[in-house]
């Protein structure tokens, strides 16, 4: 059958949404939309404080996965255990020890008092330590022959680096940075335990000013599919456009 | 050019791959360097491009000796050609911005000065046509003229090739050795190391038989192809030129 692929998507999204629907019918009781429509304010406020965050700690965690790929490149034995040690310790903690006992313990002690900073430093940290092992990945799968060939030319180091070695690791890594990012916009919805009144937060506190228990959730995960979803669709277009294989 | 090395050593780990190598050529315009697979040809080429730093042993090109140290030596690869065996090419550029980016970032022009350096080279070799794909775009034959193109496009002292046709078919490998070939009729000096045989007769200035980590014998090609005084090195061409 020859059908497109956007058409296929199309098809495919429809009829997960109409079994939503459906199976939206069979929980018991009456859906109360009113009080969610009533709050709708606090949604929108919600989202654009989830848009917010995510974006900030999405610029600066590929700043530190880049830089801390580095240091776990790096010849110095002090400065690749810095960036090991970061990452092991990043990734075998979950996001909520390391929300609280960041907000409570290290900005405290630091007299950080900005939640909102502290959460999107928290959160970038976190998705960070991630970003690292796929730039380190994508790093070492550019073959020797390439900073051989650069270096012949004459190139320094740090052009070999930045504009032989990068822009393919680059071009390798798109898929699973798209997919780390995604998974950051999710893991924001964490920010809540310290009381940043995010999308999820928001969407809480509808639910306990309308004695409703489902409802908020409908639009909480639209509200993350609108953020998601563009995102993904941004890296694979990004991924055709960087395409350099026959 | 004149080359002259001395004692030249080179090992990885236990192994030793160049093992006290010397030889001193004449006023030459181009030195081949032949001999069986695993005796040093590449090694001895990688060093003499200022890619690797030998062990011990000294290397001078007209007077001059090949300092060690890693600035000196990229001062020294800025002033010379590499060409790879497997083209060694940048995939994520057009094969234009492949010529261009040494000129534009080792050697200081401007991209408008780049870009105007390059046309009438890629006309002479008929590569002008294929300048805007990329390299998985070319056959392996254009690619290694665009590798070879890139090395001498920053009028490089001197060339140093490395079976630059090992990896083509003989028909891709023929457009490359007349490439080579019409370098040789500009007065550009390389050191090729190849195992086309007849090509290297024909193009070699001097033809030097590395084996065993030793120059086991040079001299003029003809000479070395039809007296070769080293028993090993009779054999050698008596099996390859059968």
């Amino acid at each position: 059958m020859n059908m497109s692929r956007s058409f296929a998507h199309i098809i495919v999204a429809t009829v997960v949404t109409i079994l939503l629907i459906v199976a939206c019918f069979q929980v018991p009781g009456d859906w109360n939309w009113s009080g969610v429509w009533e709050y709708r304010q606090k949604f929108i406020s919600g989202w654009f404080m989830t848009l917010g965050l995510s974006l900030a700690a999405l610029v600066l965690s590929v700043a530190i996965g880049l830089i801390v790929a580095l240091c776990l490149a790096a010849r110095n034995p002090l400065v690749e255990a810095t960036g090991r040690i970061y990452v092991e310790l990043i990734r075998g903690t979950p996001l909520l020890v390391q929300l609280l006992l960041g907000f409570y313990v290290v900005a405290n002690a630091v007299g950080l008092e900005n939640r909102f900073v502290v959460g999107t430093l928290v959160l970038a940290a976190f998705s960070g330590a991630y970003m690292a092992e796929i730039f380190r990945g994508g790093l070492n799968a550019i073959p020797k022959t390439q900073r051989d060939s650069a270096r012949a030319i004459g190139l320094t180091r740090w052009q070999s680096f930045r504009l032989v070695v990068l822009p393919q690791a680059v071009r390798l890594v798109l898929p699973a940075i798209a997919g780390q990012l995604v998974s950051l916009i999710k893991d924001s919805s964490l920010l809540s335990v310290i009381a940043i009144s995010e999308l999820t937060l928001n969407a809480q506190e509808v639910n306990s000013f309308t004695y409703s228990t489902l409802e908020s959730y409908v639009p909480l995960a639209i509200g993350y599919l609108l953020l998601t979803l563009p995102l993904s669709a941004t890296a694979r277009w990004l991924e055709a456009s960087f395409r350099y294989e026959r | 050019m004149r080359l002259t090395i001395q004692d030249l050593t080179q090992t990885f780990g236990t192994t030793r791959v160049l093992d006290k190598l010397s030889l001193e050529t004449g006023s030459v315009h181009a030195l081949v360097l032949v001999g069986p697979s695993g005796g040093g040809k590449s090694t001895l080429l990688r060093i003499l491009a200022g890619l690797d730093t030998p062990t011990s042993g000294t290397v001078t090109f007209d007077d001059t000796v090949l300092q060690p140290d890693e600035a000196s030596l990229r001062l020294y690869r800025r002033s010379v050609g590499t060409v790879f065996q497997s083209y060694n090419l940048f995939p994520h550029l057009s094969a234009r911005e492949n010529l261009i980016l040494p000129l534009v970032h080792v050697h200081g022009l401007s991209r408008e000065e780049a870009l105007s350096r390059v046309e009438e080279p890629l006309k002479r070799f008929h590569l002008y046509e294929h300048a805007s794909k990329r390299p998985a775009e070319l056959s392996g034959g254009q690619n290694q003229r665009i590798a070879i193109l890139r090395a001498i496009i920053v009028k490089p002292k001197r060339l140093f090739l490395d079976e630059p046709t090992s990896a083509l078919d003989p028909e891709m490998t023929a457009e490359v050795l007349d490439m080579i070939e019409s370098l040789k009729e500009s007065g550009t000096d390389f050191v090729l190391v190849t195992h086309a045989m007849n090509f290297a007769r024909r193009v070699a200035d001097e033809i030097a038989f590395i084996g065993d980590g030793k120059a086991l014998a040079h001299g003029p090609a003809n000479m070395l192809f039809e007296s070769p005084e080293n028993p090993r090195v009779a054999t050698f061409f008596e099996q390859v030129l059968r």
